[in-house]
Order: structure tokens, then C-alpha cells, then sequence
């Protein structure tokens, strides 16, 4: 990669290519609201106007990843970008350049609230205890402390619909499992350091498991696809056993 | 129309050119790992290019025609038969009821694309017919084929009937006719004994040793046996960073070369997550992910560096003889 490919701006933002047929926009180097708020920004935009050849993006913590097919780039005109013999990644690069610069992220719409009920400890969240262990609480400390965040959707991926979280309390950080579980059954919730998420799917997986949602998080049938998106704020509810099997029940 | 699985090979499922545009959800792409392959089969049956079909892998499935057919098979060379007769790839083939397909050893490449003209009667599922196996979505229920599946098949295309009509006068005793004209040798991709895979630096290539650098440009690596749709491990010389390096997950493409702190190097494929940690080395041209893909375990390939614009070029090289094909078999066709 030459390095002068990459344009960067004064407040550190880079853009940047990842191959012929994607190109890179960091805004930082940290996992932080503020710098998140810049990716959102840059994602409504493209939820609203897309970009020519735009396939889709991936919005990632810090990052926001603009997938293209060069073939339809090379047959579109570009407003304002005149030599049409320029790759495709300088066109692209140009244009990105001029949308970031005028992005407001003050005016990014408000987050949506989503709720998720957990039903916590029991069979749902065998390792509640060891994280109250680990930590020196009680559990319904643990409890307490997990339902009392507002989480932000940083980004899915890992799962489908597998929401990564920001904004979980250091009192209740655990490490992973010494061994995986060879499966983790839909809806769990965990703790792996200073995370916490929910499985949308069965798999495997090494986080300390606490409770459980009866709402499905991953829903193929629909669109979108997932329950949470990127720059949600979720918050956890606990609720009964009774309560969970009645969410199940559709109730 | 339909056919029946009789045995369904190692890995036999249904995928199209991927499900884009949901990756932001963390839903995985998918799709055909040699896509050029499966573009073409269909072009040759008379199917839209992204139509779903067969990805069938290093051991082939059998399966049984419940109605005339026309079909083509194109990709790696697992030795196809029908009723014992050895049928000939990248070209439309037709085929009468009650005929058997199947697959024998694996002779060039790895995998091969089984595409029927009209396409898979089956529903899409965020717009595509791939199989998300990890998810229990798409293609036939969900997951790869098993015995007595019934694939039911949609109807023909105007082309495509077309192309029946002229192959169905030309049958005679034998259990299938193919057509005397056929994908040209110098598009259909050879078995080399090296394995030449272009490459432009990825995003984190200034983060390694200048000894890795040199290594990956310079050193067979070893497609291992622990490789599968979501990736190709490679063993080879170790891939070293200077220091160790903090890194916030962020999106990962096809063909990225990244590299866990054990040093062996991962080829991203269709299968991948659409979020990774790891540092990235480099990244496979687009045109040169079939080639990765029909590498077979144990394998060797080399990396060759090339230019970001070398790789565009390549890409729309390859966009237009794609293109170009499809005009010409239109025309075989009429």
C-alpha cells in the first residue's frame, strides 16, 4: 500500500483501500462513543444516499468498510471527479473524502432503546455464581450491576444478529471459561472480561453465562434480519422463570 | 422437474454468489468459493449468472434425474459420470430421465458446480440462494445434501429451451448428448504445480518483520487439512509482527490474508466472519480467490505481489470476459 494512497485529515480520520474492491474509513483508533458517533454519521449517510458501485458497508467500532464492484465504478460518471481514467479507489476516495468533511454528527438521529428481558441465574446462567465469586458480590450484586447499563451496539458480527457491546460495569468484569462450551444454547447471556452479549445462535463459545433472553436476536424471516443494529442502546430486564416461559409462549 | 440424491458426497450445497448486504447484521456473505465456476455454469444452461447451483467438494454425490435435464458441470475435475460414461465439463449436457450422475476421483482443482438449466426451486432467504450452514439458513433447508433429498427444479428460460429444443433432436441411445461446442481451454483454469496467488499489501503489511514480509513473497506455503469454506490455513515460514499489536476488530474481506499470534497465515474465504481482529497482511486479488479455492488440502501456493490498480485491472479484465462469454454462448445457443 504507497502511502500516498491514504488520505488523512487533520482530526486523524484515514481513508484507506482494503483491496481492489473495498476501501477503508477510520476514525479513530480507540473504542469510544465519540469516535463511534463519527461511524454512525457516516453510516446514516449511506443508508440514505449509498455510493456509486456500493455493494454494502460494514460498520465496525472505529471503522466503517465500503464493499464495491470496480467494473460498475468504471462505467458511472462521478460528479466531480473529472479524469475517468483514475482508479476506482481514487474516485471513491475523492468523493468519501468531501461526504466526511460535511458529515454533521451532531444531527445523527437519537439511538433507538431496546429492551431485553433476562431471565437471570438457574439453569439460564450457570456461571452467575463464579462471576459473583470472581468478583466478591452477591449475585443479585451481579444482577443489579448487569441490569442497571446502557449498553451500546458498537457492531454485530462474530453470530448473526451478535450484538458487541460497550458500557458494562468493571465490577462484574470476569475472564473466559478455562474450557469452551461445546454448545451455548440461543439467547444466552454472557460475560468474557470487560464484555458482555448475548448468542443470537447456537454455538460454541468460552463466556461465563448468566442468564437468558426468550427474545430471538437473530431473525432470518425478517428485515433487517437482527433485532439489535449498530448504535442501539440496550438495556437488560430481569425478569422470572414464569415470565421467560410466558415470553416463549409468546405471551 | 427434479432430481434425487442418492449419496450426498462429502460436502454437496446449494450456493449462489452470496448474500450481500447483510453483513452489517453480522450475517456472513457465503456464496459459491469459486464464483467465476458457477457464473459460467449457469451462463451455459441459460440461467441468470447468480443463479444458485451445486457446489460439490472433493468427493462427489450421486444423483438421479427424475425428468430429462440439461445440465452443466463446471470448475474442478472430479471425474463426472453418467450411467458409467464419463461426461464432458464446461459445456451444456442433456440428459434423460432416470440417468446417474456421479463423481469419482478428484483430478484437477477441488471442487465443481453442478448448475440445471432453470435453476433450484428453492426460496431465498435474504435475497440469496446460499447455504449458511452455520446458521441453518438458505439454500436446500439449510444445510448441505442429504440421502433421498428431492431438489426440485424452476422453469426453463426462454434460452434455455431453446438449447433443448436443439439438443433434444441430437440424442440418440446414449443417456445424455453434450453440445459439440464448449468453454475454450484458455479460460478454464489449469491444475498448476505452483500455485501463483496475487496479492496487494494488506492493511497491517508495515506491521511485520521485514524477514515475514520477505517470507510470504518468497516461500511456499501449505494449504492444511484444517481448511474449510470459512478459511484456507497455511503453514509455512511463521509471519512475525515487529511488536505485538493492539487492534480493534473491524470488517474483513474476501481473499484477506490475516495472521493469529501463532504465525500461520488464513485466507479468508466464503465462509468468513464479516468482522476480524487479526492483522492483515495482504490481500487476495478478487480474480484469484477461484484459485485459492480450488487448491486442494496439502496443496502449495506461492503470493506474488502486485499493484492496487494491477488488481482493478484484473478485476475488470475478468468482469468483460465473463461478459464476452456470455454474449458468445448466446449466440451457440440461438
Amino acid at each position: 500500500m504507497k502511502v500516498n494512497k491514504i488520505i488523512k485529515f487533520e482530526d486523524g480520520i484515514e481513508i484507506l483501500p482494503f483491496g481492489e474492491t473495498a476501501i477503508l474509513v477510520e476514525f479513530g483508533k480507540g473504542i469510544r462513543p465519540e469516535t463511534y458517533s463519527k461511524v454512525k454519521a457516516l453510516t446514516e449517510y449511506l443508508d440514505c444516499y449509498s455510493l456509486p458501485g456500493m455493494i454494502e458497508y460494514v460498520s465496525a467500532y472505529s471503522s466503517v468498510t465500503v464493499f464495491y464492484d470496480p467494473s460498475k465504478i468504471r462505467k458511472l460518471q462521478i460528479e466531480g471527479v473529472a479524469a475517468q481514467n483514475q482508479s476506482c479507489y481514487r474516485r471513491l476516495s475523492t468523493l468519501l473524502k468531501g461526504i466526511i468533511s460535511k458529515l454533521d454528527v451532531d444531527v445523527a438521529q437519537t439511538p433507538r432503546i431496546v429492551e431485553i428481558p433476562v431471565c437471570y441465574g438457574g439453569d439460564f446462567g450457570p456461571d452467575l455464581s463464579y462471576v459473583a465469586e470472581h468478583n466478591k458480590l452477591t449475585m443479585d450484586k451481579v444482577i443489579e450491576i448487569h441490569a442497571s447499563g446502557d449498553y451500546l451496539v458498537y457492531m454485530l458480527g462474530f453470530a448473526p444478529g451478535f450484538p458487541f457491546l460497550g458500557g458494562m460495569s468493571e465490577l462484574i468484569s470476569t475472564p473466559r471459561r478455562q474450557s469452551p462450551r461445546t454448545s451455548i444454547p440461543p439467547g444466552s447471556v454472557g460475560i468474557a472480561g470487560m464484555q458482555t452479549g448475548v448468542y443470537p445462535i447456537e454455538t460454541p463459545g468460552g463466556w461465563q453465562l448468566i442468564g437468558r433472553t426468550p427474545l430471538a436476536l437473530f431473525r432470518p424471516a425478517d428485515n433487517p434480519p437482527s433485532l439489535l443494529q449498530a448504535g442501539d442502546i440496550i438495556r437488560f430486564i430481569p425478569i422470572s422463570a414464569q415470565e421467560y416461559e410466558a415470553y416463549k409462549g409468546g405471551i | 422437474m427434479s432430481i434425487k440424491v442418492l449419496t450426498p458426497g462429502l460436502l454437496t450445497s446449494i450456493q449462489d454468489l452470496g448474500r450481500y448486504g447483510y453483513q452489517k447484521f453480522g450475517v456472513i456473505v457465503s456464496g459459491a468459493m469459486d464464483s467465476y465456476s458457477l457464473r459460467l455454469a449457469n451462463i451455459l444452461v441459460g440461467n441468470a449468472e447468480g443463479e444458485g447451483a451445486l457446489e460439490i467438494s472433493l468427493m462427489g454425490p450421486s444423483v438421479q434425474m427424475e425428468e430429462d435435464i440439461i445440465l452443466a458441470i463446471t470448475g474442478g475435475n472430479l471425474s463426472p459420470t453418467i450411467d458409467g460414461k464419463p461426461v464432458p465439463m464446461w459445456r451444456p449436457v442433456y440428459v434423460t430421465k432416470g440417468s446417474i450422475l456421479k463423481f469419482g476421483a478428484c483430478r484437477a482443482g477441488c471442487r465443481c458446480y453442478l448448475a440445471v438449466a432453470g435453476g433450484y426451486d428453492i426460496p431465498l432467504v435474504m435475497n440469496s440462494a446460499s447455504t449458511y450452514l452455520r446458521a441453518g439458513i438458505g439454500g436446500f433447508q439449510g444445510r448441505g445434501l442429504e440421502v433421498g433429498d428431492v431438489l426440485p427444479i424452476k422453469e426453463l428460460s426462454e434460452q434455455s429451451l431453446r438449447l433443448l429444443e436443439k439438443l433434444v433432436k441430437k440424442i440418440g441411445l446414449d443417456p445424455f448428448i453434450a453440445t459439440a461446442w464448449y468453454i475454450g481451454s484458455r479460460h478454464i483454469p489449469k491444475d498448476p504445480q505452483h500455485v501463483t496467488i496475487r496479492v496487494v499489501e494488506g492493511r497491517q503489511f508495515e506491521y511485520f518483520t521485514a524477514a515475514s514480509q520477505k517470507d510470504l513473497l518468497n516461500s511456499p506455503f501449505q494449504v492444511t487439512t484444517q481448511s474449510d469454506r470459512m478459511g484456507y490455513r497455511l503453514s509455512g515460514p511463521t509471519i512475525n509482527l515487529v511488536k505485538p499489536l493492539e487492534m480493534i476488530s473491524e470488517a474483513v474481506a474476501l481473499g484477506t490474508v490475516q495472521v493469529p499470534p501463532d504465525g500461520n497465515p488464513i485466507i479468508l474465504l466464503a465462509d468468513r466472519q464479516s468482522v476480524g481482529g487479526y492483522p492483515k497482511i495482504a490481500q487476495v486479488a478478487t480474480v484469484d480467490v477461484a484459485t485459492v479455492a480450488q487448491t486442494k488440502p496439502n496443496g502449495k501456493i506461492w503470493f506474488e505481489r502486485i499493484s492496487l490498480d494491477q488488481a482493478e485491472e484484473l478485476y475488470c479484465a475478468r468482469e468483460k470476459t465473463i461478459q464476452e462469454l456470455a454474449i458468445a454462448i448466446g449466440f451457440k445457443i440461438i
